[in-house]
Parts: C-alpha cells; sequence; structure tokens
C-alpha cells in the first residue's frame, strides 16, 4: 500500500469538525484576563498613565529589568531599533501597548482598561513612504536617518549600457496597498504558572513555537527550561503570527509575578489595527528588452513602508531584501540593478505575510512583461515564452540557483486548458456590445523550504532553516515522530504520516505527528516561507530511512535472515519471497523487552533522528484570470481563474489544492478587494471586517488547478513547497487582466488593490465616457 | 470586545415598553434585531445603560393588509419578506429588496422597523419607505402620532423619533399590477453595506408613465426622491433615452457622501448607475 | 456590573440553567457557561460568522445576541451535530472533501449549512452560494466548503 499521492482525508479533522479543537482561547476558562491601554495617537511623548487606585496597572516601570524586542541582521546596511515591551517615554504608533489590566473577566478587563488615562503630548506622525521620506521629516527612530532601517543595494556591472543599448525601455511605478493577514482566530495566549515547578506553559497561537520560547526567555532574562511553549490548536497565521510580541511576554511575564493563570485573548479591532501589517509598498521598475523582446536589463528602486519597529525574526528587512534577490524570478535576466529600502513611519509594524514581497514584485515584473509585450507586437505568452528560464540549474543574477522546474512548460499548459485564441474572438465581440472581457496571465517561481544557506545569505543573526525530527517506535508498534516545524492548518500531521508510512512500511494511522511542544519537540523554526513539507518532510524520510534499517536489523535477528532480504510492508517485517515475518507489534515488544538479544540497535533502540538543511527549492505555476469589468461602476467580476502548478511530488494532492485555493483567494483580495487605511493623523480607519474586505464566498471564482511534476534533487522527498504560490501568482493575473480589458481606453493596471472607483478614474483621466 | 453593562428589560406588552422608554428612554436604548445596535455596543461606540428588549411583545410581529396598505409590526423580520408578504407589485419587489438585507442569518434576527428606527443611509427599508411615502405609526405614553418620511429622517442615524418613542408599526402603500418596479444596489462584497440604491416604481396608463417615484438611497446622508427625475420620466413611455437621462438627474442632484469606498464623484458614477439599472428593471421584465 | 439572572434554555437538547450578567452574549455564555467552547469568536461585530449557531432552528450570529435573549429558547451548536460516534452528513461530507484548513470558522460554517438546507435541501448552486457567502474562511478559498455543502445535500436526500 503506497499512501504518498493519495488524497486522504485529514487525520486532523474529527477533533475540529466536532468543536472539539482547543484554541488559546478555548484554554483561558478561568483565566485571569489581561488587557492593553493602547496609544490613542500615532506619535507622542508620553506625560503620565494614570489609573485610580483601585485599578492595578502594569507599566514598564513595573515589568522591571525586561529587555526589548531588538531583532539584528549582520549587515551595516541595517540599523536595529529596539521595541519596548510596554512604551517607556514615546509612543510610535496608535495601537501601542503602554500598560496592562487584569481582571477576573474579559468584560470587566475592559471596563478597567477604559478607566486608566494616559497623558500624551501629541507630535505630527510621519504615515506614508513620502512623509517619512520628506527631507526634514521628523524621525520615527533617531538613529535611523532619513527613517530609513535598510537600504540595501545590488548592482551587475554593465547595467547601464544595457539601458543604453536597449531597443524598448519600458518603466512605471508599482503601488501595492498594505495588506492585514486577518486570520480568523486572532492572536492570543495562555500563560499558565505552575507553583510546583516554577515553570511557566504558554499556550500561544503561534507559527514558531522555539523561536517564541527563546525571544520570551531573552526579554525577560530567564533560561529556556522555564518556560513551555505549546501552540495547540492555531486558527490560521499566514505568517502574522510568526513573531515575538511584547504581549506575549507581558504574558508570562504576569503568570509568574503573580503566580497563576493569565490570558491574553486578542480581539479584532487589536487584530486589524495593532497587530502587524504587510506589503505596503511602492516600487519603481524599468525593464531594458531588445527589439524581440528580451530582456537585457532591469532596474528596480524598492520601498517598503515597514511601520514602527522591526518584527522577531525576520526583521524589517524581510520585504526589501527578498524584492532585491527575486526580483528578476522565473525570468532571465543578464543585468540587473536595484536598491531596496525599509523605511520607518508611525504605523503599525509589519511581518512577513504568505508570500511577502513576491506577490508584489510578481505583479510588477507581469505588468512589466504585458506592458513590452504591447509595446513590442508580441502576444503575452510569446514574450515570456524568449524570457522565461528553460535550463535548470540557472543561477539568477544575484546568485539564487534555480533547481530544474516547468516554468514554460506550465505556461504552455494553461495556455491550452485557456483556450486563448477563442477568448480573444470572444473578447472582440464583447467589445462590440459594450462589454469589457480580460485576461490576464502570471508566471512566476516561489522559493520554498529555504535552509540556513538562505537565511544566511540575508545576514540573518538568527538564521532559521533546518528541520530536525525525532521518530520513535513504542512497545506496540506505533510511532510518534516529534517535529519542530508547527501547523496552522495546512494537514502537516497527515501529510508527514503519508511520507513516514510509505518510508518505512506501516499505516498512517499507526503514526503519529506531534508538533508545536518545546518541552517535547526538537528545536525548530515553525511554519513559514512554504517550508514544512520539505523541510519537515525530508527530514522525516531521512529519519524514517534510518529508522527502517534499524527494524530490519530486529527483523534480521528475529527471522534469522539477513537485513538485506527483510521487507517492511503493511506494517508486517518479513523475508523477501517468503511467507516468514513478523508484526510490526510483535517486533517492537521483542526490540523493548528483549534488547539483549539486538547488540546491532544497543545505542539507539527503535528510534532514529533525522535533519535536513536544504538550500530550498522552486516550485513554480502559471496563473490565467478572465474578467469582465463594468465600466458604469469598474466592478470586476472575474469569470475564470485557471492555475497549472508544479510542486513536485504531490504528498496529499487534496491538501495540496486547499493550499492553493487558500492562496488565490487572498491574491484575488490583495488584488481587488483588501486594503488598509490610514488618515493623516495616522488612525486606522480599516479597524473592522466591515471595512477591511475580506472576501466571501461570492467573490471568489471556481478555480480550476492543473498540476505538472517536476521531480528534483534539491527536495529529498521530491515535493516542493507550495504554500504561498496561489497568493504570489493571482494578483498578477488579475491586473494584467484588467489591464487587458481596459486596454482600448489606454488605460493599464499598476496598482493594487485596483478598486472599482479607481477604474472609473482611470477611466475619466483616460478621456473616456463611462456612461 | 465586550459592551460596558447595561440594565435589562424585557417587557411583554407594548404599555409595559412604554412606561419603560418613559424612565430610561434618554440613556436606554430598544433592542429589537440587534444586528446594528450590538456590534456598536461591542465597539463600545453605543453604551446605553439599558436595554429594553422588545422581542418577547408577540402583539408586534405581524405583517398584514388594511386600508389599501402593507402594515409591518416592529418585530416582522427580514426574512419574513424573503418570500411574498403581498400581492401586486410589491410581491416580488420586496423579496428582491430583501436579499441584499446583509446576510441569512442578519436577516433571521434584524427587523423591518429597527431598520427605519435606525437610519443607517444604507438601508434598503429605509429607501422604500422614503421612496414610498411610508407612514410610520410612532408611540410613546404621550399619545400616538404618525409621521412621513420627510418629517421623520435628519441625518444619518438621525430622526425625529423622541427618547421615550417607539416605532410600532409602518404602513406601506399597496400598488396594483399598473405599477413597474426596479431595484439595485451596489456593494464591494456580498452582503455589505450598499454604497448606493436606486428604487423605481412607475405607475403607467396606456403605455405611458403616469406617476413615477425614483427614490437613492445609501449615496446620501438620508434617503429621498429625486423630484427632478420624476418629471423627466412623467408622461414618457419610460424609453432608454429619458431613464438615461433620468439617472444622470439623479446623480447630479444628489448631494453625496464621502467616505473611505467611496469618494463623492464616485458616489456620483454609482447612482447614475443604478438609479439606471432599477429604471431598466421596471421597463424590461 | 448589573446583576447576574438566570436563563434557562435548551442547547443540544439538554435543559440548561446559567447564571450571567445581561451584557453576557450568547456566545460567550455557550463557550463559557455551558463549556460548549466549539463556538468561535472571530470578530464580535457580526461579520465573519465564526459565531454561528441555531436559535430555535433560525441561523443567528451568537455574537450578536445576549444570553438573556436566549431565555426558553432551543439552542443548538456544533457539538450536537454528530450522533454518539456517526457523524452527521456535513461534518462527514467535510471530512471528505477537504472542506476545512485550521478550522476555526468550521463550526459556523457547519451550523450554516445546517439551517440551509433544513430551510431549503433542494437548494441550487447559484442559491447555495449566496447562502454561504454569509461566513468567512481565511485559509481554504471556499471551493472545498461549497463542495463539501453540495456533497452533503445530496447524500441528505437520499
Amino acid at each position: 500500500m503506497r499512501w504518498v499521492g493519495r488524497p486522504l482525508p485529514r487525520y486532523e479533522d474529527p477533533v475540529l469538525l466536532q468543536g472539539r479543537g482547543r484554541y488559546a482561547a478555548d484554554l483561558a476558562q478561568g483565566a485571569r484576563i489581561l488587557r492593553f491601554v493602547r496609544s490613542p495617537v500615532a506619535r507622542g511623548r508620553i506625560l503620565a498613565v494614570n489609573a485610580p487606585p483601585e485599578v492595578p496597572i502594569v507599566t514598564v516601570a513595573v515589568l522591571g529589568d525586561v529587555k526589548p524586542i531588538c531583532p539584528r541582521l549582520d549587515r551595516p546596511d541595517y540599523v536595529a531599533v529596539a521595541q519596548p515591551i510596554l512604551a517607556r517615554d514615546r509612543v510610535t504608533y496608535v495601537g501601542e501597548p503602554i500598560a496592562a489590566v487584569i481582571a477576573d473577566t474579559a468584560a470587566e478587563a475592559e471596563d478597567l482598561a477604559e478607566q486608566v488615562t494616559v497623558e500624551i503630548e501629541a507630535e505630527t506622525p510621519v504615515v506614508t513612504l513620502d512623509q517619512a521620506l520628506a527631507p526634514g521629516a521628523p524621525l520615527v527612530h533617531d538613529m535611523a536617518a532619513e527613517n530609513t532601517l535598510i537600504d540595501a543595494r545590488f548592482e551587475t556591472s554593465d547595467v547601464a549600457a544595457a539601458f543604453s543599448a536597449a531597443h524598448q525601455v519600458v518603466e512605471f511605478t508599482f503601488t501595492s496597498g498594505r495588506q492585514a493577514a486577518a486570520p480568523l482566530e486572532a492572536r492570543g495566549a495562555v500563560a499558565a504558572f505552575d507553583p510546583a515547578t516554577g515553570r511557566v506553559t504558554l499556550s500561544a497561537s503561534t507559527q514558531m513555537p522555539h523561536l517564541l520560547r527563546t525571544g520570551i526567555a531573552d526579554a525577560l532574562g530567564i533560561p529556556e527550561s522555564e518556560l513551555r511553549v505549546i501552540a495547540p490548536e492555531v486558527g490560521g497565521g499566514f505568517g502574522q503570527k510568526m513573531a515575538l510580541i511584547p504581549e506575549y511576554v507581558v504574558a508570562v511575564w504576569a503568570a509568574r509575578h503573580f503566580a497563576c493563570t493569565v490570558a491574553w485573548i486578542e480581539d479584532r479591532l487589536e487584530n486589524l489595527t495593532a497587530s502587524f501589517h504587510a506589503r505596503d509598498q511602492r516600487l519603481h521598475l524599468r525593464g531594458a528588452f531588445d527589439a524581440d523582446g528580451r530582456l537585457l536589463a532591469i532596474d528596480t528602486d524598492v520601498l517598503c513602508n515597514v511601520g514602527a519597529y522591526s518584527n522577531f525574526p525576520a526583521t524589517c528587512g524581510v520585504e526589501p531584501l527578498m524584492a532585491l534577490a527575486d526580483m528578476p524570478g522565473p525570468y532571465q535576466v543578464p543585468e540587473y540593478g536595484a536598491r531596496a529600502r525599509g523605511v520607518a513611519s508611525n504605523t503599525c509594524p509589519m511581518a512577513p505575510y504568505r508570500g511577502v514581497s513576491r506577490p508584489v514584485i510578481t505583479a510588477a515584473m507581469e505588468r512589466l512583461m504585458d506592458c513590452a509585450a504591447a509595446r513590442l507586437g508580441l502576444d503575452a505568452l510569446e514574450i515570456r515564452r524568449r524570457n522565461v528560464i528553460t535550463e535548470f540549474p540557472h543561477t539568477s543574477v544575484t546568485g539564487v540557483v534555480h533547481d530544474p522546474g516547468s516554468y514554460r512548460e506550465a505556461m504552455e499548459a494553461a495556455a491550452r486548458v485557456v483556450d486563448f485564441a477563442q477568448f480573444r474572438a470572444r473578447q472582440q465581440k464583447a467589445r462590440a456590445d459594450g462589454r469589457w472581457l480580460g485576461l490576464g496571465m502570471s508566471v512566476f517561481a516561489e522559493r520554498t523550504g529555504p535552509g540556513t544557506p538562505t537565511f544566511a545569505a540575508r545576514r540573518m543573526v538568527i538564521t532559521p532553516g533546518f528541520e530536525r525530527v525525532e521518530l520513535v517506535m513504542d512497545p506496540s508498534g506505533f510511532l510518534e515522530a516529534r517535529i519542530g516545524s508547527s501547523p496552522h492548518g495546512q494537514g502537516l500531521k497527515t501529510t508527514l504520516a503519508q511520507l513516514i508510512a510509505d518510508e518505512i512500511g506501516v499505516a498512517p494511522d499507526e503514526i503519529r505527528v506531534i508538533a508545536g511542544d518545546t518541552d517535547r519537540c526538537p528545536y525548530g523554526w515553525g511554519t513559514f516561507a512554504s517550508r514544512s513539507l520539505v523541510i519537515a518532510g525530508g527530514a522525516c524520510k531521512l529519519a524514517a530511512a534510518t529508522l527502517r534499517e534499524r527494524l530490519q536489523a530486529v527483523a534480521s535477528q528475529i527471522l534469522e535472515a539477513a537485513a538485506s532480504d527483510i521487507e517492511i510492508s503493511d506494517g508486517r517485517a518479513f523475508v523477501r519471497g517468503t511467507d516468514l515475518g513478523v508484526e510490526m507489534r510483535q517486533l517492537a515488544r521483542a526490540a523493548y523487552h528483549q534488547s539483549h538479544r539486538f547488540p546491532a540497535i544497543a545505542e539507539t533502540g527503535l528510534s532514529a533522528v533525522g535533519t535536513y538543511d536544504p538550500y530550498g527549492t522552486f516550485s513554480n505555476a502559471c496563473h490565467v484570470a478572465i474578467v469582465a469589468v463594468d465600466i458604469a461602476t469598474g466592478q470586476v467580476e472575474i469569470e475564470r481563474f485557471v492555475v497549472v502548478e508544479d510542486a513536485g511530488r504531490l504528498i496529499n494532492p487534496m491538501i495540496v489544492e486547499g493550499q492553493i485555493h487558500g492562496g488565490v483567494a487572498q491574491g484575488i483580495a490583495n488584488a481587488l478587494y483588501e486594503k488598509v487605511v490610514y488618515d493623516d493623523g495616522g488612525n486606522i480607519s480599516t479597524g473592522s471586517l466591515a471595512d477591511y474586505l475580506v472576501p466571501t464566498m461570492a467573490e471568489i471564482p471556481k478555480l480550476e488547478i492543473h498540476h505538472l511534476e517536476t521531480l528534483t534533487e534539491a527536495s529529498v522527498t521530491g515535493a516542493k513547497g507550495v504554500g504561498e504560490g496561489g497568493t504570489i501568482g493571482a494578483p498578477a493575473a488579475v491586473l494584467n487582466a484588467v489591464s487587458d480589458a481596459l486596454a482600448p481606453f489606454g488605460v493599464g493596471i499598476f496598482e493594487m488593490p485596483i478598486t472599482p472607483q479607481r477604474i472609473l478614474q482611470l477611466l475619466r483621466e483616460a478621456g473616456c465616457e463611462t456612461q | 470586545m465586550k459592551p460596558v453593562s447595561f440594565r435589562y428589560f424585557a417587557p411583554r406588552t407594548v404599555d409595559d415598553a412604554l412606561d419603560l422608554l418613559a424612565t430610561h428612554g434618554e440613556e436606554g436604548k430598544i433592542l429589537a434585531g440587534g444586528q446594528s445596535l450590538v456590534p456598536a455596543m461591542n465597539f463600545r461606540l453605543a453604551r446605553p445603560t439599558s436595554l429594553i428588549d422588545i422581542n418577547r411583545i408577540d402583539a408586534l410581529d405581524y405583517v398584514r393588509e388594511g386600508g389599501g396598505e402593507l402594515r409591518i409590526g416592529a418585530l416582522a423580520r427580514h426574512a419574513r419578506f424573503e418570500a411574498p408578504v403581498t400581492g401586486g407589485a410589491l410581491s416580488a419587489l420586496l423579496p428582491q429588496v430583501a436579499r441584499h438585507i446583509g446576510h441569512l442569518p442578519i436577516r433571521s434576527r434584524g427587523t423591518f422597523c429597527g431598520s427605519i428606527a435606525h437610519a443607517d443611509p444604507a438601508s434598503e427599508w429605509c429607501l422604500l419607505a422614503a421612496t414610498l411615502d411610508a407612514e410610520l405609526v410612532v408611540v410613546s405614553r404621550r399619545g400616538q402620532r404618525s409621521l412621513r418620511p420627510n418629517e421623520y429622517f435628519i441625518t444619518a442615524l438621525t430622526t425625529t423619533l423622541e427618547p421615550d418613542e417607539l416605532l410600532t408599526e409602518i404602513r406601506l402603500p399597496l400598488l396594483d399590477d399598473n405599477w413597474r418596479t426596479g431595484f439595485s444596489e451596489f456593494s464591494r462584497r456580498a452582503g455589505d453595506f450598499a454604497l448606493a440604491m436606486g428604487a423605481a416604481f412607475l405607475r403607467f396608463e396606456d403605455g405611458r408613465i403616469v406617476e413615477a417615484r425614483i427614490g437613492v438611497g445609501g449615496a446620501t446622508d438620508r434617503p429621498s426622491r429625486i423630484a427632478a427625475a420624476e418629471t423627466v420620466l412623467t408622461g414618457t413611455d419610460g424609453g432608454p433615452g429619458v431613464r438615461h437621462a433620468a439617472g444622470n438627474i439623479a446623480a447630479e442632484t444628489i448631494d453625496p457622501l464621502e467616505d473611505i469606498h467611496s469618494s463623492a464623484p464616485y458616489r456620483r458614477d454609482l447612482v447614475r448607475a443604478m438609479v439606471g439599472r432599477a429604471l431598466d428593471q421596471a421597463l424590461t421584465r | 456590573m448589573s446583576e447576574r439572572q438566570n436563563v434557562t434554555f435548551t442547547v443540544n437538547g439538554e435543559k440548561r440553567v446559567i447564571r450571567v450578567e445581561p451584557r453576557r452574549s450568547l456566545a460567550d455564555a455557550l463557550r463559557e457557561d455551558c463549556g460548549l467552547t466549539g463556538t468561535h469568536l472571530g470578530c464580535e461585530h457580526g461579520v465573519c460568522g465564526a459565531c454561528t449557531v441555531l436559535l430555535d432552528d433560525q441561523p443567528v450570529r451568537s455574537c450578536l445576541m445576549f444570553a438573556v435573549q436566549a431565555e426558553g429558547t432551543r439552542v443548538r451548536t456544533v457539538e450536537g451535530l454528530a450522533d454518539g460516534d456517526k457523524l452527521h452528513p456535513l461534518q462527514q461530507a467535510f471530512w471528505d472533501h477537504h472542506g476545512l484548513q485550521c478550522g476555526f470558522c468550521t463550526p459556523g460554517f457547519l451550523m450554516l449549512a445546517v439551517s440551509i438546507l433544513e430551510l431549503d435541501p433542494d437548494i441550487a448552486e447559484p442559491e447555495l452560494r449566496e447562502a454561504l457567502s454569509s461566513n468567512l474562511c481565511r485559509c481554504t478559498g471556499y471551493q472545498n466548503i461549497l463542495k463539501s455543502v453540495l456533497a452533503a445535500a445530496a447524500e441528505m436526500r437520499k
């Protein structure tokens, strides 16, 4: 029985379907409730924090010797800034925590928090990129000149020459509106103090339990062994829960200080305004093309509004540095010049959000391709044919190595699925009837499963990457795999069980995957960067291969045959070509209780450790969107959306498709709906889900997914990561489609989200009568 | 996001409710559907110290015809209107409009009269009430009075309802089959607050429009009829040219709202489109 | 703080008596006073629908009702869907068709779907899409939620 490749229903599901999953808020029964008093202004000097005598408050003074959050990059173009756990002298964004109160219920805690008054001498904030970079602008942090926290550059030797020699230069400014990850479960944690041991167990909605333990222990100045961090059921993360946050530090501090159980459960207003944002970017892009439409060079200047602080551990450099390294994308770019900056402002800090910078740079490059194609009289497919990487391995101009992929094949397959010629005929006819249809595509490569080599290249001081898996068979023959990765909805426990099952020869329901508990699991990095199946999966496979050898050694002893003649299948070890065998259960019992018979496994018993730390592997896809634009209202309807993707070997195709569905939905949201809006005072106008437009089922069309499979040695399981692809490619396809629909009016789209109002404005500016 | 504390009352008769309103009406609120009030309370933007829950007053739960009118009691929920509640031109129109109100679970609880009492600019029923010149029956311990929409709507979320008054009934005129109707709404997502709505009621005689009621909502601080659009339609056959003109007039006449979802010029564009589409429906279906 | 008052109601067929402040939401009462944490809070302002339960057979957003309003009513939550070990057809369909990922929105969608199919067991796909647009999901992109409900509806019509 082979398990890899089967759409196995998930082991995670029955508990969740019956409402028995325990998320952070479900663990807060009986806990004292922590509520934060947050800054009402974006910038200013704190003069006083007052509370009635019967309302005890926790301020930074009360916290005592608690260290700020100060992530570092080992590079001179980065300025490290320190984020206090509670604001001391100044506030730097609306929502910044200043103090905390504790009560028996959430309602009472809100009542108490309202009684705390903060006197702040407000100052004019810098909110936008332009305000932050304006000459003489007030500094968010004194040590960061021009409010620039990171200023990275890259240039090959002949960029200027390439532009001079170009037949066509296409250039534009592309803007990405600020996004909020908005997982359905906001953040939250329960910190339980155990008087018997003095330890605190923090059950936290997080994607990175081990790093959280390290970060909180550092902040509080305690040994890591004093703290246990557990990620219970986590209701989505998308990167927003990939960070150390002051609220969790205070929760642990309070549990220790008051020797009780303390819970902080974030509400939606806090989550939309004061958690983490992402993708507030503006970039200028120039592409130099020869007469045949081949890229000679690209040049880009990327600005990222990273908010008031730098998130730990990714840092505020994550968006600009990714843009810098990966702008060329799936294309052959011989010469490249780039500058990428992270600019501070008096707004909510940024953290990586599914896709990070890739949705933006992909949208920009795909718009570049379509614009160049129009300029040169080529069609969208042809210009990409002439530029896409087809030979592997390919080392990009920035030194990124692309392992084998199907960048061109995916595109050709998409063109077959969506009959482009037929669409063009339909589009022509529709135009004659005053209906505006458009087709847009995007081709992209997604860097997945990056190990320490990749993060080290970014000069992170904390270099994530490896995953270690401890695999143990207990005396009943049941397997337990303890992993350092930490799922938040991806079905990792099912897919890893499928991998291990195949590798050893047992059924997946005889395998339990343990994740998210720092007391039980080996140190790992969590779930982000589309890494878990690649890296944790690779480690599982390696550990399982080793364990299988140990099982074969035991079986060979029991069955008196050579280990090389032992096969394991369907939970039974047997001598190949015979009926002679032993059930796993008996084998395991013997190994534990008659260990003297098995000197070969004396050191390890029935256990194995696997460690995997790959360079990473590129998955790829082509997205095609067909839209209809109503030029009376600006409304965009997506008629059809097709994905042809290549994620190598699909361990569980159903789960892979689920990841693509979710990613594409967020990508469509990014393209058409979602934007965090700040006013000039640094206050958020989109503080509810009525105003921050997370799409419903009505806004997301049926998605058609097709698969290619390119196997590569870059991933020991053959699987490539797939978690972020949907978000990366979808906005570009939608923006290109809307641009195609409006091409007859001379309107092209260089921003996201592109709203109905903006479409009408662009049409008007182009001199068009819309009604 | 938990509300501030309040005293809770659940009267079983209108008289009991009125007594409570007389005492607590200033700092208290009526709780009917709660689909608008409770979110505001959870954000602590609304902070009533008393809630008078009228959901137990069975006598207010009715929709009935009488005296040429459709009489809608204070507890009639939006969901009730998803199927026809009357004949004539309102038979198909009310369900068409009801489908746009929020989502299914909101319609389970929210009430027609509650929507009028709340007076959100994006309220579909407020638009219908204004366009059809509905009669609003308002009672207090001081007595009963009737209001017409132009005496009732002041601005967004603000009406002439006194703190001790309860809106107990709305009366819509019954419309016979000589009336043709249309309704169109624009929102960003399914179920969202309307950024603009158009409602068209056209009475025909011998193929010509003898009476026109054109209403715009969602785009202004309160719903209103567009008299100039009605004039341009009256006496015509309602062809595309005059429909287009009516849409333009509506767009130019209104004083549009501005917010993060829509600028003033964009709201005008939407009004033009929604009025146009409402008229198209009235003429072509 | 206001005086607590008794609320007597039926939850998943079982009579419950709880003592709560008037401002206690039905969602919080189910979660904390009844210990049924399957109903989740995603926004507390009536947009996401994660808190959806059935009250006297109607789908309602339990974050927008106060527990005191539930006096004398019959409430159904996700915990009452399965029949012992046997999953409700909707639960089974969501499992078979990967209709959930993180699971946080799932109880709300299940209860919404129960009410939709009770109101109209033969509901056509376009109307079903519209009805299911009541709730938000951030993980699945909605594809498999629709697929699951359609599959369950077909199964339940047998």
